[in-house]
């Protein structure tokens, strides 16, 4: 396989890689929040990728004739099930971060090594 | 763990993904390919089905009882949030100002809210035939209710979005999807078997029980989002800490970006004076 073929690949690894690094680095959990999205949208990259089929066009009927070449249906419904759960994973997250902040007074993840009732 | 330490750990671990995984990736189909096995089998199954969007027949038909979980995840996530960001004992809601809008913002607000909530419902109501459907749709709903926040001010859209209501509708369209799925076992012997007439082809009807879950998952995803805004709203515009250390309660939309910083700056013991939870 050329270098051509796994460039798509190598970029969700990419992605995953530099949103990883971000919530390593990370000093603010807000910002951890959004770089754990990053990551996530690796996973997209990579399902669409996975999927596609040179010439093809959006596997939706109702303007094109039943013979035309499409890409991969079933990666799409995979990513549409990742955009949904990463966005309420996100909301379920950012309220935690909220409840964090009311009770430590910081979000900055290096400061929050107490226990606290 | 020092800052550097762990960058450093973490640069160890990025190594080994990053061989590991380019390794695994030259063994994936060639990117491009025409071979798909899933998805020709996929789209043979859709056209069987009489469903012309192929994506929404994978969602609500082949693959239901996998969206019946995803969908639980949007409620249990929304369950989580509610539980997360209701208001305490120690916090009360303060007074909404009458916010000064341009009258242009306000002009473009109201004209586009029932365009946006139209354009919603067609895309819940088109799934089986676009691309769309519940999941997008719902959230186009949501967002569309929110341009009265933008339009006007938060009373505004307090006035428009029921929320008591919004909680239960939630609940019941979600249910209402693994009741439809009941009609499956009844009628045949698999749980969420598209049992419905198929009907014609690329039209409304079409797609047997495509479009029934499509406005099921729709609602919910609708009802859940504005849930989820409506706590997320609370909580920096109208919800002040009981015992707040002099900050003005009608200000309380600006505090969540300065808190941030002083949070930050403190010492931990100056901190502790100020959380509320203490001083209860």
């Amino acid at each position: 396989m050329n270098l051509f073929g796994l460039l798509p690949y190598l970029v969700a690894g990419w992605i995953l890689l530099i949103g990883m690094y971000g919530l390593v680095t990370s000093r603010n959990l807000i910002h951890a929040v959004g770089c754990l999205a990053v990551a996530q949208s690796a996973t997209y990259v990579l399902l669409l990728s996975i999927g596609f089929r040179r010439g093809g066009t959006a596997p939706v009927y109702s303007d094109t004739s039943t013979h035309s070449v499409v890409v991969d249906p079933v990666v799409q419904a995979l990513a549409l099930t990742d955009v949904v759960v990463g966005a309420t994973v996100t909301a379920l997250l950012l309220s935690l971060v909220i409840q964090l902040h009311k009770r430590h007074s910081t979000i900055d993840p290096d400061r929050l090594n107490a226990l606290r009732g | 763990m020092s800052r550097t330490g762990r960058v450093r750990l973490f640069l160890c671990a990025a190594a080994v993904i990053a061989v590991a995984y380019t390794l695994a990736c030259t063994g994936l189909p060639h990117f491009g390919s025409a071979v798909h096995p899933y998805g020709a089998r996929a789209v043979a199954a859709t056209l069987k089905q009489r469903t012309a969007n192929t994506i929404s027949s994978i969602n609500f038909d082949q693959r239901a009882f996998d969206t019946l979980g995803e969908e639980s995840i949007l409620l249990g996530s929304v369950l989580g949030a509610t539980a997360l960001l209701r208001r305490t004992d120690d916090e009360r809601l303060s007074r909404r100002r009458v916010a000064r809008v341009l009258p242009s913002t306000r002009l473009f607000g109201t004209l586009l809210l029932p365009v946006a909530l139209l354009t919603g419902i067609y895309i819940v109501a088109h799934g089986q035939l676009s691309p769309g459907g519940g999941f997008q749709g719902g959230v186009i709903l949501a967002t569309a209710l929110h341009l009265a926040y933008v339009a006007a001010d938060y009373r505004a859209l307090d006035r428009i979005r029921p929320r008591e209501l919004l909680d239960s509708v939630d609940a019941v369209a979600a249910g209402a999807f693994t009741c439809l799925g009941l009609a499956g076992l009844i009628a045949s012997a698999a749980y969420l078997k598209n049992v419905l007439p198929l009907g014609t082809f690329n039209t409304l009807s079409s797609g047997g029980m495509v479009p029934v879950i499509n406005a099921a998952v729709g609602i919910e995803v609708a009802s859940g989002v504005i849930v989820l805004l409506a706590y997320f709203l609370d909580q920096s515009i109208t919800t002040s800490p009981g015992e707040a250390d002099g900050t003005d309660p009608s200000d309380a939309s600006g505090t969540s970006g300065t808190s941030d910083t002083s949070g930050t700056s403190d010492a931990s013991g100056t901190s502790d004076a100020s959380d509320p939870r203490k001083a209860t």
